[in-house]
C-alpha cells in the first residue's frame, strides 16, 4: 500500500511586497509521480524551495512519514532524503562533472577519513552509464551543453539516493529524445518506490508521466486529484482560471512595410545563419527551448553582446549597432527576460527607473530636468496602470506584475518603433499578464513592430502574427498565424525539420 | 583539470627559462647552494601564499597577512626576551595560536558581520600593525635579545635541509591533503565557484568563510615566528608590504581572483617564480628598489594573461560545440 | 498622486534623527566639544583653519572615491598615485621645470595613472581590487626605482603656495578653498546631473544599466580617471606642503580615504551614498585625529582607531537597519504586499 511520505499543510510564504504562497496544501505518496502544475509565478518554485530547506515557510507545517519536521537548511532536507533538481543554474562551472555530482556529500574512505576519489569516480561512471551519458567525469561543467548539464543535475540527485526527488521543469532544455529517456529514468525511480515531484507547465508531459496532480495559481492551492479522473481541459481551467481567448486579446492588424531585416546573423556556438524580417504593426513570435539562442540573437541585435557575422537593416538601411545606446537611437527597445537582474533597478525609485534610458534627453545644459522627469513618469506610470503609493517608491517593494509594468513603462518612454519583448509575462500574475497582452495588441495597432520571445506555447500562438521556431541556434520553421499549431511548433522546436 | 595542469606546466617552463636567462647573465647564479638559499628565502612565502589562496578561493582577499605575521612575530620575540626559559616548541605552538586568533577575528567579521573581505582586512591590516607598535612600545627585539634556540631554530638542518624549509614543505603537504582529500577542502572551492549552488547542496557558507581566514591566520602566526627568528629581529614594520607578494604568488599561480579555481602547486610555483626574481636582482646587478615595481608589473601582467586566456578558452569551447 | 509625493518629501523627525548624516553630525559636534575642552585654543579661528591642512589632501581624493565606490568598485592605489606624481614633479623640478609646469605634470601623471587602472578594469572586466592591488605596487615601485633611498627637496619657492598658502589675508588655506570648490563640483555632478543618476544606476545594477543604454564601462573608466586626477592634485598639495618627496610619501592613505568615504555613509556594496555625509565624515575624522594628537596619541595608534572605525562604519548601519526594519517597516511591508497583490489581480 502506498503511504503518504511528505505532507505540507497550510504553507504560506511572504516576501517584501510579495505573497508567494498562501496556505498551500500538498501531499505525496511513495512510488508516485506527482505533478505540481501551475503557470510561471504560481508559486511552484517557492514551494520547492520550502521543501528543500532553502526557504523557511512564514507559516504552516511539514510532515515527513507522519512526523512534524522543520528544515532549517538544505542539509536537513537532504538528510531527510529530499533531493531537488532546480530550475536555476546550481552548478559549479569551474569544477568537474564528478565534483558537481558529489559536492556537499563527497564519499570518504571511513567515517573520519579522507576522500575516496577512486570510489567516487567509479560511482560517477556508474551513474553516467545508468543515464546513458557519454561524457568524461573530469571535464569542467562549464564545457558542457545545457542539456548535458541538466543530466548532471539528475545524476547529482540520484547520487544522493533520495527517497523524494523533485524535478523543477526538467524537460525545458531537453530534446524529444532526451525527454523520452528522462521518462524512462523517472519510471525506474518510481518502480524503486521513490516519490517524484514533477513540475511542469506543459500538460502533455503531465498526462504522459504523472498519476497524481496538484494545481497552484497565484500562490494559492487550487485543487488536486488523480490524473486518470481528469482531462487536460479541466486542468487548464484550474491553472489559468479563465478561458484562453480572454487571456490573449489579440487585435488583427495589417502589417506595414519591413522595419527590421536580419540576414545571416551568426555567432559561433550560439546561433547560426539567422535571417528574418519584421513588419510594422506586426507581432513576430519566437519560440524555442531553453538554449535555443533566442535571447542571444536579440541581445546581439540590440548591441548588448558583441556583433557577430551577418547584416542588420533597419528600414532598408544597413546599420552597425555597437551598444544599446545606438540601438535606442535607431528606435529599438529591448525588454529583457530577467526582470530583476536585467530589467529594473530594484533599489531605485519608480521614477528613476522609468526615466533611466532617456536620462540624457532630459538634461538642460548639464543639469537634470526634474519637472520633465515627473511629467514623463506620471504619463507612462498612469498609462501602464502601475499600482504604487508614490512614484518615489522603490521598485523592490512592488509586486512582480507591477515591477514588469515599470520595465514596460521605462521602454515605452523611449518611444520605440521596434519593441523586442523577451518573456514579458514570465512570473507575473494572470491579471497583469492579460494587461501586458492588451498593451501589446494596442502597440501593434499603433504601428509598432514587436518581437515576442516566449516559452509559453499558448502565449505565442495567441499573440503572434507569425511564429519563428528555433532549435539549438538555428531557425527550424516559420509559421503563419493561420497555419500554426502546437504540434508543428513543438516538432520544430525539438529539431524535427519538415 | 587538464587546464590547471597545463597552467602549472607552463609556469614550470617559465621558471626554467627564467633560471637559464639569469645564468646567462651571471653564471655564478647556477649552483646548488644558491638554489638552497632561494628555497629557504621563499619558504615563508610558500606558506603564507597558501593561506592567501584559501581566502582567494572563496572570492575573498586577505590584506592583513603581513600585519598578522608581524604581530605574532613580535609577540613571541618579546615572550622569548622576557621568558627565555620557555621552550621553542611552545613558542612555535603559541605563534600558531596567536595567528589563528587574529585570523579568526577577520573570519568572524566577514562571515558573521557580512563585511566584504577587502574592507575587513584593510581595517585589520592597520589595526594589527598598530598593535605591534603598542605591544613593543615602538622598540625592536634584536638578535642579542633572543635566545640561541629561538634565533637558530629555522637554521637547524636535517639531511642538509633547513627546518624552515621542512616546516614549509609540511604545510604545503598538509594543505594539499586538506584541499584535495577532505570535504571541507572541496567545499572551499564550491563556495567560490557558485554561492547559490553551494547553499543548495547544503554547504555552510559561514563556516567556510570563517575557516579560510582562521587557517590563513594560523599560517601567518607560524610564519611570524619563523620570520623573526630567521632575520633575528622583530620590528614594528616587519614584513611590511608582504601581503602583495602573497597575492602576486596566487595570481601568477593561476588562482582566479573571482574565486573557485586555483591549485596549491600553482601557487607554490608562483611563489618560487617571485623568489627567484628577488634573489637574482643583486646577482645581475639590479638595485633592490626594482623589486616592488617588478612585483606590481607581474601582478598586472598575470591578471591580464589569466583573463585573456580564460576568455579565449571559453570561445574555443563555444566554437567546438556543433550547431 | 502629486499630493502624496509632496507629503513624502516633508521631513519626518524620527526619520531625520535616524539618518546616518544626522548621527555623524552629532558625533562631529561632540568631537569639537571634547577637543575644545582639551585645548582652549582649538576653536580659535586661526587654529581651526590650520587644522584643516591635515586632512584636505585626503578629502580631495575622497570625492572621486565616492563615485568609484558607489559604482561598486574600489581603488586602493591612490596613495601610490600620490607617490608617483610627487616623484615625477620632483624629477622635473631638478631639471628646472617651474611651478606651472610642475602642476601640469602632477595632474597629467595622476590622470594617466587613473586611466591606466580604469582601462584595464573596464576593458578586461577584471575586479578593481585585483588591478589596483597590482598598480599600488607598480606605481610606488616606479617611485622607488627613480628615487631609491634618496629624496627630492628642491622645489621652486612659488610652488610652496599650494600646500602652505592662504587666500589673501583671510586666513583661509588655499587647500581648503580648493577642496570646497571641488566638493561643490562633485556634489552637483552626483546629485543634479545625468551622470550622477547613471552612477547610482550602475552601482545598484550594472547589468540592467547596460541594458538601458548606459555606457557602464565608460562611466567607470571616468571615475578611475577622476580619482587619478584628484590624487594628482592631492600630490601637488602634499608635496608643496612638506616640500620634499620620498618614495614612501602618503603611505597608508588609501585606508584613510576609504574609511572616510565608508564612514560617510557610502555603501561598500555600491549604489548608496551622498556627498554631504562624506563631507561631515571628513571633518569628523580630521578633528578626531587632531584631538588625538592633542593628547599625544602616536600615529600608529591612530591607525588602529582608523581601522576600527572602518569596520564599525560598516557594521553599524547594517545593525541599525536591522533594528529599524524590525521596529518600523516589518509589518508595513507585508501589509503593502497584500494590498498590491489583491489590487493587481
Amino acid at each position: 500500500m502506498k503511504e503518504e511520505i511528505l505532507v505540507l499543510k497550510k504553507i504560506s510564504k511572504y516576501f517584501p511586497g510579495i505573497r508567494a504562497l498562501d496556505e498551500v496544501d500538498f501531499k505525496i505518496r511513495t512510488g508516485e509521480v506527482h505533478a505540481l502544475v501551475g503557470e510561471n509565478g504560481a508559486g511552484k518554485s517557492t514551494l520547492v524551495k520550502i521543501m528543500t530547506g532553502i526557504y523557511q515557510p512564514s507559516s504552516g507545517d511539514i510532515y515527513l512519514n507522519g512526523a512534524k519536521v522543520v528544515f532549517p537548511s538544505p542539509i536537513h532536507s537532504q538528510k531527510a532524503g529530499i533531493s531537488a533538481i532546480h530550475q536555476e543554474a546550481t552548478m559549479f562551472p569551474e569544477l568537474s562533472v564528478l565534483e558537481n555530482i558529489f559536492m556537499g556529500h563527497h564519499i570518504k574512505k571511513s567515517e573520519r577519513g579522507l576522500l575516496d576519489w577512486v570510489e567516487m569516480r567509479k560511482r560517477t561512471k556508474e551513474l553516467l552509464d545508468r543515464l546513458e551519458m557519454d561524457i568524461e567525469v573530469d571535464i569542467p561543467v562549464k564545457n558542457l551543453s545545457v542539456a548535458q548539464r541538466h543530466m548532471v543535475e539528475i545524476a547529482k540527485a540520484l547520487s544522493r539516493d533520495a527517497r523524494i526527488v523533485i524535478m523543477d521543469e526538467p524537460t525545458s532544455a531537453l530534446t524529444l529524445k532526451e525527454v523520452e529517456y528522462l521518462y524512462r529514468i523517472i519510471r525506474k525511480l518510481r518502480a524503486q518506490g521513490r516519490a517524484i515531484i514533477f513540475i511542469s507547465h506543459k500538460f502533455e508531459e503531465v498526462f504522459e508521466i504523472a498519476e497524481h496532480f496538484t494545481v497552484l495559481r497565484d500562490g494559492k492551492f487550487i485543487g488536486e486529484g488523480e490524473i486518470k479522473d481528469t482531462s487536460p481541459d479541466k486542468i487548464i481551467k484550474m491553472v489559468v482560471g479563465r478561458t484562453l481567448d480572454k487571456m490573449f486579446p489579440k487585435v488583427e492588424t495589417k502589417p506595414g512595410p519591413v522595419v527590421l531585416k536580419v540576414e545571416g546573423l551568426s555567432k559561433p556556438g550560439v546561433f547560426k545563419d539567422v535571417s528574418f524580417e519584421l513588419h510594422q504593426g506586426e507581432i513576430l513570435g519566437f519560440f524555442g527551448l531553453i538554449g535555443a539562442g533566442r535571447s542571444e540573437i536579440m541581445q546581439t541585435i540590440f548591441g548588448i553582446d558583441p556583433k557577430g557575422e551577418g547584416e542588420i537593416f533597419i528600414k532598408g538601411e544597413q546599420v552597425n549597432i555597437r551598444n544599446p545606446k545606438e540601438a535606442m537611437d535607431k528606435g529599438m527597445a529591448y525588454i529583457p527576460e530577467d526582470r530583476q537582474l536585467q530589467g529594473a533597478i530594484l533599489e531605485m525609485t519608480i521614477k528613476d527607473n522609468i526615466t533611466l534610458p532617456i536620462v540624457d534627453k532630459l538634461s538642460r545644459v548639464i543639469f537634470l530636468n526634474q519637472p520633465k522627469e515627473w511629467e514623463i513618469t506620471e504619463k507612462y506610470g498612469k498609462d501602464m496602470d502601475i499600482k504604487a503609493a508614490t512614484w518615489q517608491q522603490l521598485v523592490l517593494a512592488l509586486s512582480g506584475g507591477n515591477q514588469q509594468k515599470v520595465v514596460l513603462a521605462k521602454w515605452l518612454a523611449t518611444i520605440p518603433e521596434i519593441l523586442i519583448m523577451d518573456e514579458p509575462t514570465k512570473g507575473i500574475d494572470v491579471g497583469t499578464k492579460v494587461a501586458v497582452h492588451s498593451i501589446m495588441s494596442k502597440l501593434a495597432k499603433e504601428g509598432i513592430a514587436i518581437i515576442l520571445i516566449s516559452s509559453e506555447l499558448p502565449e505565442i500562438i495567441g499573440m503572434s502574427d507569425r511564429i519563428i521556431v528555433m532549435h539549438e541556434g538555428i531557425i527550424t520553421n516559420c509559421l503563419d498565424r493561420k497555419e500554426a499549431s502546437s504540434e508543428k511548433i513543438i516538432k520544430a522546436a525539438t529539431g524535427i525539420l519538415e | 583539470m587538464n587546464l590547471i595542469k597545463r597552467r602549472e606546466f607552463t609556469l614550470l617552463i617559465l621558471i626554467i627559462i627564467q633560471i637559464l636567462l639569469i645564468t646567462l647573465r651571471a653564471p655564478r647564479f647556477f649552483n646548488i647552494s644558491n638554489f638552497r638559499d632561494i628555497l629557504d628565502d621563499t619558504a615563508i612565502l610558500f606558506m603564507v601564499a597558501i593561506g592567501q589562496m584559501l581566502v582567494i578561493l572563496t572570492s575573498g582577499i586577505d590584506l592583513s597577512v603581513a600585519s598578522s605575521l608581524a604581530f605574532s612575530g613580535m609577540s613571541v620575540a618579546l615572550l622569548n626576551q622576557y621568558h627565555p626559559e620557555i621552550s621553542v616548541f611552545i613558542i612555535l605552538f603559541l605563534s600558531i595560536i596567536i595567528g589563528f586568533i587574529l585570523g579568526s577575528f577577520n573570519g568572524l567579521l566577514v562571515a558573521y558581520g557580512n563585511i566584504p573581505p577587502i574592507i575587513t582586512t584593510l581595517g585589520t591590516m592597520s589595526i594589527y600593525r598598530g598593535l605591534v607598535f603598542v605591544l613593543s612600545k615602538g622598540t625592536w627585539v634584536s638578535a642579542h635579545e633572543m635566545t640561541d634556540s629561538f634565533r637558530l631554530f629555522p637554521r637547524i638542518h636535517v639531511f642538509g635541509i633547513s627546518s624552515l624549509l621542512i616546516i614549509s614543505l609540511v604545510v604545503i603537504i598538509l594543505f594539499s591533503i586538506f584541499l584535495y582529500y577532505t570535504r571541507t577542502g572541496r567545499e572551499i572551492y564550491g563556495v567560490g565557484g557558485n554561492i547559490t549552488a553551494a547553499q543548495y547542496v547544503g554547504i555552510n557558507l559561514r563556516k567556510i568563510r570563517y575557516l579560510v581566514f582562521a587557517l590563513g591566520g594560523g599560517i601567518c602566526g607560524l610564519s611570524g615566528f619563523l620570520w623573526v627568528a630567521r632575520y633575528a629581529s622583530a620590528q614594528s614594520d616587519t614584513a611590511i608590504g608582504f601581503e602583495l607578494q602573497t597575492i602576486a604568488a596566487c595570481v601568477i599561480g593561476g588562482t582566479s581572483i573571482a574565486g573557485g579555481s586555483g591549485s596549491i602547486m600553482g601557487v607554490v610555483l608562483g611563489a618560487l617564480f617571485l623568489g627567484i626574481i628577488k634573489n637574482a636582482l643583486p646577482v645581475i646587478n639590479v638595485s633592490p628598489f626594482w623589486q616592488m615595481f617588478i612585483q606590481g608589473f607581474i601582478i598586472i601582467v598575470a591578471i591580464i594573461i589569466n583573463t585573456v586566456m580564460s576568455q579565449r578558452n571559453q570561445q574555443l569551447i563555444l566554437k567546438k560545440r556543433e550547431l | 498622486m502629486a499630493d502624496k509625493n509632496k507629503r513624502l518629501r516633508k521631513l519626518n523627525i524620527t526619520e531625520w534623527l535616524m539618518r546616518w548624516e544626522t548621527m555623524l553630525f552629532f558625533i562631529l559636534v561632540l568631537i569639537i566639544i571634547i577637543n575644545s575642552r582639551i585645548s582652549p585654543y582649538f576653536l580659535n579661528y586661526v587654529n581651526i583653519m590650520n587644522t584643516t591642512f591635515n586632512f584636505t589632501e585626503k578629502a580631495i581624493i575622497a570625492l572621486p572615491m565616492i563615485f568609484v565606490i558607489i559604482c561598486g568598485d574600489i581603488d586602493i592605489s591612490v596613495a601610490s598615485i600620490i607617490a608617483l606624481c610627487s616623484v615625477f614633479m620632483g624629477l622635473a623640478s631638478t631639471f628646472g621645470v617651474q611651478t606651472g609646469g610642475l602642476v601640469l605634470i602632477g595632474c597629467l601623471t595622476g590622470i594617466a595613472a587613473g586611466f591606466f587602472n580604469g582601462i584595464i578594469i573596464t576593458r578586461l572586466n577584471v575586479p578593481a581590487i585585483a588591478v589596483t592591488i597590482g598598480s599600488m605596487s607598480l606605481f610606488r615601485g616606479i617611485a622607488y626605482v627613480i628615487l631609491g633611498d634618496k629624496a627630492f627637496t628642491k622645489y621652486p619657492s612659488s610652488f610652496a603656495f599650494f600646500g602652505q598658502g592662504y587666500l589673501g589675508n583671510s586666513g583661509i588655506p588655499f587647500q581648503l578653498v580648493l577642496f570646497a570648490v571641488l566638493a561643490i563640483f562633485f556634489a552637483i555632478i552626483l546629485h543634479r546631473t545625468t551622470l550622477g543618476r547613471k552612477i547610482y544606476a550602475i552601482g545598484n545594477n550594472p547589468i540592467a544599466s547596460r541594458f538601458s543604454g548606459i555606457p557602464v564601462a565608460n562611466v567607470r573608466l571616468l571615475n578611475f580617471t577622476l580619482t587619478g586626477f584628484c590624487s594628482g592634485i592631492a600630490s601637488i598639495l602634499l608635496t608643496s606642503r612638506i616640500g620634499s618627496t620620498r618614495p614612501n610619501i602618503a603611505e597608508g592613505w588609501e585606508l584613510e580615504v576609504i574609511t572616510t568615504v565608508v564612514l560617510g555613509g557610502v555603501a561598500i556594496t555600491g549604489g548608496k551614498g551622498n556627498i554631504l555625509g562624506v563631507i561631515i565624515s571628513i571633518f569628523l575624522l580630521g578633528f578626531l585625529r587632531f584631538g588625538m594628537g592633542l593628547v599625544n596619541v602616536p600615529g600608529k595608534v591612530m591607525s588602529i582607531v582608523s581601522g576600527f572605525l572602518l569596520i564599525i562604519a560598516i557594521l553599524l548601519p547594517e545593525f541599525i537597519r536591522n533594528i529599524r526594519e524590525r521596529v518600523f517597516l516589518g509589518k508595513e511591508k507585508i501589509r503593502r504586499g497584500y494590498k498590491d497583490e489583491t489590487s493587481g489581480v
